[in-house]
């Protein structure tokens, strides 16, 4: 063995160690940060494929849902027995048509042609004015009018009951009060959504959704490929310390996110017309704690995972919830308390109310503050975790 | 000699399995130290633990003299790992899995770049530093993974069967480079299915049911009072037809153990019935010989087997 070969394998990384304490401390915790991460964007980089359908998906998905989700009812299909056929009920059926509601699209003949239409689901309601209508109107003893509405879709049957009721006590009041003026007229003014339409409502929350899934699949897969290739095993055995893995690859994997968030963002404001009301800078300020939460819990459901099959079953499990519970359908306040306490551990119902506030409220940082701190906690303690069962299992 | 690998009385537990037992030995500098036993023994358990991966239950070990309990990160700095999976990222190029390893271990610009020539000229890698790991063959892959996992210069390598499933060139370019290594002061814990690999490593170690059951050089082994009882003779029985025969010898009074080996039957038999089987073996050669590698461990694994019944 002569000096050259001995000068290469002797312990120069232990000299190091001596002479720079403190710069190796600081650098332990995250050791191996800065390759993991430049390696990773090279995964990224050699697998176009997989980085354009990551990308193009949420897009897609964001056009589909944006233009399909209408909770709006308008237009429901409706079948008409007018037995009476005097210029009364042809007046009601006229307030009836007239309400944007009800699209009076067939005119049965008899009783059981009107319940067949809606057993056949051709018609969502059915309105049928009886032949005495006009008399026992005139007489001044109470005409009924029957309206039966499809309760299969309840938004659609809700909206339909109360603007039947609607119509018959604005009818019956034209008649009663023959001058025309109402003693009393609400008008409803809608704040931030003035034309309620569904688009703001559901845009912002479905781009937490969108995001989620994204993020979660993207690193939790990253991370079991490695499990399933024996490279996460050659990891351990080098000096590569979990937070550092762990933060190497959420930094390239966040950089997508937050590009595609911009995408998104721009989509939202071009094609689906809606403005961002508070700021915009401050919105992508309180995206990074839900993209630090979404990318821990990806790395918590990674440490769970032996196969890539098996994240993806995990990954797609958060989406359910995200959405059912994170008040991005239904509200919070009306879910039983169990439900309540669930939707405050999801991270997307925290996100949503960020989202929808700075774009529909134009909301500032005094009021969402909590929500951004409570997500940075999230995340953390995701991160943390993982880092802690990944070094538990020995990292096998 | 100062030992650089040291085992002592390291035992591991995961709740009531024990997969390690009681295992002690030493490794000295430049050695290159064979490490035997079936799957599920605890070899890669040793390992893991070594390399502070594991937390050992009971007794410790030291690698370059730093106990395996305190001083983890530090050993993880200095020990070189390379499994069958050989951990390399396919959709990389060779030289980018290199430059990888050499940013994990944290050498700067100039010294990975030196350190990259120096495993390209030992191991012949060069040619095809532009290609992707995934579109190498076998054997390349194998020298890459050697390559990655020496970047760092390491004073101590831990190869978990890394030969398995390589053909038999490859594997002797591989043991070929390990002998190099080794020659410049490179300590080696090498474990492995293959008992021609074993008979290559200057001292061996058998691991058995999570104890390490016999160790020493091969010839050692093979004078093991052990593996040949007092009062038994080795014997090698040349056959027109072995397959046939064997049967027939197990069932012989004072045969112990019999085995097929190409046209021969290999058996463990009390000396003073040796010229039984000669007497009922009329047209064979019969003649005593030393065990094999294989031969003791076997040995060793039936009296283990017999004694736990």
């Amino acid at each position: 063995m002569n000096g050259a070969q001995a000068s290469s394998w002797s312990p120069t990384l232990a000299d190091e160690k001596q002479r720079h304490p403190r710069r190796w401390f600081s650098q332990g915790l995250f050791y191996g940060l800065v390759p993991v991460c430049r390696k990773e964007f090279l995964h990224v980089t050699r697998d176009p494929g997989t980085l354009f359908f990551a990308l193009l998906i949420p897009m897609l998905q964001l056009f589909l849902f944006g233009f399909a989700v209408d909770t709006n009812v308008r237009q429901i299909a409706t079948v008409v027995l007018d037995e009476s056929h005097t210029q009364e009920s042809r007046q009601l059926l006229e307030r009836f048509a007239g309400s944007d509601v009800f699209d009076l699209r067939f005119y049965a003949g008899s009783p059981s042609e009107m319940y067949e239409k809606i057993r056949g689901g051709g018609a969502r309601a059915g309105i049928r004015i009886p032949y005495d209508y006009a008399r026992r109107l005139q007489d001044g003893t109470a005409a009924t009018v029957l309206v039966l509405v499809d309760g299969s879709d309840s938004t659609v049957a809700g909206q339909a009951v109360s603007t039947s009721t609607g119509v018959a006590l604005k009818e019956s009041l034209a008649r009663v009060l023959p001058t025309g003026a109402m003693p009393i007229e609400v008008r409803p003014s809608v704040l931030y959504n003035p034309a309620t339409r569904s688009a703001n409502f559901f845009v912002p929350g479905l781009i937490a959704i969108l995001l989620q899934i994204m993020i979660i699949l993207l690193i939790a897969l990253s991370m079991v490929r490695e499990r399933e290739r024996g490279t996460l095993e050659q990891l351990t055995m080098t000096p590569v310390a979990p937070l550092g893995l762990m933060l190497g690859k959420m930094i390239p994997y966040g950089v997508l996110a937050f590009g595609e968030l911009c995408a998104i963002l721009t989509v939202m404001v071009v094609v689906f017309q809606v403005p961002i009301h508070g700021s915009f800078l401050l919105l992508l300020l309180l995206s990074l704690p839900f993209l630090l939460t979404v990318l821990g819990l990806g790395l918590v459901i990674s440490t769970r995972a032996r196969t890539q099959a098996e994240a993806f079953q995990l990954a797609m499990g958060t989406v359910l919830p995200s959405v059912f519970l994170s008040g991005y359908i239904f509200l919070i306040e009306n879910m039983p308390l169990f439900f309540r306490g669930v939707a405050r551990v999801i991270p997307a119902t925290y996100y949503i109310q960020i989202l929808r506030g700075i774009i529909l409220r134009g909301a500032g940082i005094g009021e969402l503050w909590v929500q951004a701190l409570v997500l940075t906690v999230m995340g953390c303690a995701m991160i943390l975790l993982a880092a802690r069962i990944f070094v538990k299992q020995g990292a096998a | 000699m100062s030992a650089v690998i040291e085992a002592d009385h390291l035992t591991i537990r995961f709740g009531s399995f024990t997969a390690v037992n009681e295992v002690s030995f030493e490794v000295g500098k430049g050695e290159l130290f064979g490490f035997l036993g079936p799957n599920g023994s605890g070899k890669t358990t040793i390992i893991k633990a070594l390399c502070g991966l594991l937390r050992p239950t009971e007794g410790t070990g030291r690698i370059l003299g730093m106990d395996i309990r305190k001083d983890a990160a530090e050993i993880r700095r200095r020990v070189g790992y390379m499994s069958q999976k050989f951990g390399l990222y396919e959709d990389l190029t060779v030289a980018e899995n290199l430059s990888f390893y050499a940013g994990v271990y944290g050498l700067d610009g100039r010294r990975a770049e030196e350190r990259t020539r120096e495993v390209q000229a030992l191991t012949g890698i060069e040619p095809y530093m532009k290609r992707r790991a995934g579109q190498l063959s076998g054997g390349w892959k194998q020298r890459l993974a050697l390559a990655c996992a020496i970047i760092h210069s390491p004073e101590v390598m831990f190869l978990d069967e890394p030969t398995a499933g390589i053909d038999p060139v490859a594997r002797r370019a591989l043991w070929d480079l390990l002998f190099q290594l080794s020659g410049r002061g490179v300590t080696f814990f090498v474990t492995t299915h293959y008992m021609d690999e074993a008979e290559r490593c200057g001292r061996v170690g058998y691991i058995y049911m999570s104890r390490l059951i016999a160790i020493g050089t091969v010839a050692e082994l093979q004078r093991l009072p052990d593996a040949n009882p007092p009062g038994t003779s080795r014997v090698m029985i040349a056959t027109r037809n072995p397959s046939e025969a064997l049967e027939g010898i197990r069932k012989l009074p004072g045969v112990r153990e019999a085995t097929i080996f190409g046209h021969s039957i290999h058996a463990l038999a009390e000396t003073d019935r040796v010229p039984l089987i000669r007497e009922k073996m009329p047209g064979a050669k019969v003649e005593t010989i030393e065990p094999s590698l294989e031969d003791v461990f076997v040995t060793l694994t039936y009296r283990i087997m017999e004694n736990s019944r």
